[in-house]
């Protein structure tokens, strides 16, 4: 019976009770959306690391594992991994920032094909000339990129030879000394990527190459991407936080008010159920039932309007953004959410519970 | 207190506190209101009459004196306690019948029987009581799809959904017209003869308390003739 009058009571407001959950499911949304976001965008540079083919990942002194720095070392450092045992091919890249966190990433196409296997083309294919780009297809559908088209970057003109499918190294490839030159680095390199004669050798080889450059950055292939997590990226953890106590705000205030109203509203039928006797944990138990439901709903709206934004990311944004669907953090944004409606239940509920029952019987 | 009584109210006093000026609503009051009886209480607006009801009710509590419902004194009840005796003890019939306007009435007489922890199921006597009311076909419908005389039947079936020992009505007629007056001031009569339940009702209108067995008339807080 109980349950009958929470939905009834809902219903009976239908206006308010679809703002509600829509504010709700905007709350789970910015929680949802936002950790998707960091989990797409770091899994994605997962899957790009693994896509260069490599055993083991080599950044030099003083860099982050993660980040954006060019810290540059000397390329001859190459010839160096060669004659290390088991080390079959060794070759390295150059990143150099562009704006936001892309970057575009110099590479020698000879080397990288014999490591990684090749890139796969959609149209056009690898570098002719120096002054030539391969865009992947997330970038190219993003900025309206096809192969033998002219783009802008780095203040000058690059011919697109290629469009690759997405998930090998880097979204931007140019020639790996045309890059060097441009930004100033010649003959260094931002990385080198390994390939060892069986990849069983590369704990051995990690730990030897650790021994003998001890302030290199030196990673097997999963310990590097297993470094893709927001507790590696500073200030992510913080980000989320904050977007997180955002949520929580939002969704205390929009049911606070929300609630606030229905209670002075109804407050003739708080006082026809108390004169029948209702206690105050009774009228307190019908406001929270009626925010938990608002709650339930606008979670599962906030889902849902995830599936959205990850479509409007992918189809707009496909190479600035990745976002992923992260169904374990479902239940976490509920809960939060739960609690946030719930905070703001709390006042609204406690003067509910406490009114008169004949100056609510007086209420018109 | 007569033994017989079911009502006994002794040297009833309230005073509210109005600004800075004290008004009081009842001065003194005492009655006596036995089983099965039908009373009537008649007074213009400020005698004080509504203001005996509530606390007859439970639903204020009284400044000084006594009110014995049953032998149990409400008037030193807790607020948990006078809230407990709503439950089984009252049922109240209000001018604006106030049903619950998102139920239907037959959810309306439900949730008093969920309110005070009662199964679902309604009991034979009660059925038959829905028969009197005349109402058992309109239980499907809202009160916004009811006229005024079928919401307030519906409010007697849910103030009585209970058996309570006493039917507490204030100016059920009030908002009523002639016609749905006389038939809702006859379902009253016929609880009352036909099912023994003890009825006090609060009324301006002496029409009205004609009905009653009992008139009493109040006037500035007192009981001036009952």
């Amino acid at each position: 019976m109980l349950n009958k009058l929470v939905i009834e009571n809902l219903k009976h407001r239908p206006v308010r009770t679809s703002l509600s959950i829509i504010a709700i499911g905007v709350e789970v949304t910015m929680m949802l959306t936002v950790v998707g976001l960091s989990h797409g965008m770091l899994e994605d540079s997962q899957r790009r690391a693994r896509g260069a083919g490599a055993d083991v990942w080599v950044r030099p002194p003083g860099s982050a594992a993660i980040g954006l720095s060019s810290a540059p070392m000397s390329e001859k450092i190459l010839d160096y991994f060669r004659k290390q045992e088991h080390v079959a091919l060794a070759s390295g890249s150059v990143s150099h920032p562009i704006g936001g966190i892309n970057t575009v990433t110099g590479l020698d196409l000879d080397e990288f094909t014999r490591m990684a296997g090749g890139l796969r083309y959609i149209e056009g294919g690898p570098f002719q000339g120096p002054d030539e780009i391969i865009v992947d297809e997330r970038y190219a559908r993003q900025n309206g990129v096809r192969a033998g088209d002219t783009m802008e970057l780095l203040n000058r003109p690059w011919r697109v030879s290629g469009v690759m499918e997405a998930g090998k190294l880097a979204r931007l490839i140019v020639p790996l000394r045309t890059l060097q030159d441009l930004t100033g680095n010649t003959g260094k390199l931002t990385q080198a990527y390994l390939k060892l004669d069986d990849p069983q050798n590369t704990d051995k080889v990690v730990a030897n190459l650790k021994e003998k450059l001890k302030d290199y950055q030196i990673y097997s292939i999963e310990e590097f991407t297993s470094l893709f997590s927001p507790q590696n990226v500073p200030g992510l953890e913080a980000f989320i936080g904050v977007i997180i106590g955002l949520s929580v705000v939002v969704g205390f205030l929009v049911v606070f008010l929300s609630l606030y109203t229905a209670v002075l509203e109804r407050t003739r039928e708080i006082g026809i159920l108390k004169s029948l006797g209702a206690s105050p944990a009774y009228v307190l138990n019908v406001l929270l039932r009626e925010t938990a439901l608002l709650a339930v709903v606008g979670t599962a709206l906030g889902i849902l309007l995830t599936y959205g934004t990850r479509w409007a990311v992918m189809t707009f944004v496909p190479a600035s953004l990745t976002q992923n669907i992260v169904p374990g953090w479902w239940p976490i944004a509920a809960a939060i959410a739960l609690v946030g409606a719930l905070l703001g239940a709390a006042y609204p509920g406690w003067k509910a519970a406490n009114q008169d029952p004949i100056e609510a019987l007086a209420y018109e | 207190m007569n033994s017989g009584a079911i009502i006994s109210v002794r040297d009833l006093r309230k005073t509210f506190r109005v600004g800075d000026v004290d008004v009081h609503a009842l001065r003194g009051v005492g009655m006596e209101i036995e089983t099965g009886e039908f009373t009537a209480v008649v007074g213009p607006s400020g005698s004080g009459k509504s203001t005996m009801f509530h606390i007859i009710g439970g639903l204020t509590p009284a400044t000084s004196g006594s009110v014995h419902i049953h032998g149990q004194d409400i008037a030193k009840m807790t607020d948990a306690e006078r809230t407990r005796m709503r439950r089984t003890e009252v049922g109240f019939v209000f001018q604006k019948y106030n049903l619950l306007p998102t139920l239907t009435a037959a959810d309306n007489i439900a949730i008093a029987r969920h309110i005070a922890r009662r199964p679902d199921a309604l009991d034979g006597d009660f059925l038959n009581v829905l028969d009197l009311l005349g109402i058992a076909h309109r239980l499907h419908h809202k009160p916004r799809a009811m006229s005024g005389g079928e919401q307030q039947r519906v409010a007697i079936a849910r103030a009585v959904v209970n058996s309570p020992s006493i039917l507490l009505a204030d100016e059920p007629t009030g908002n009523l017209d002639t016609r749905s007056s006389e038939n809702v001031l006859t379902l009253l009569r016929d609880l009352n003869k036909r099912l023994g339940q003890t009825i006090l009702m609060i009324t301006h209108n002496p029409e009205a308390a004609a009905f009653a067995d009992r008139i009493v008339h109040m006037r500035d807080g007192q009981i001036v003739v009952g």
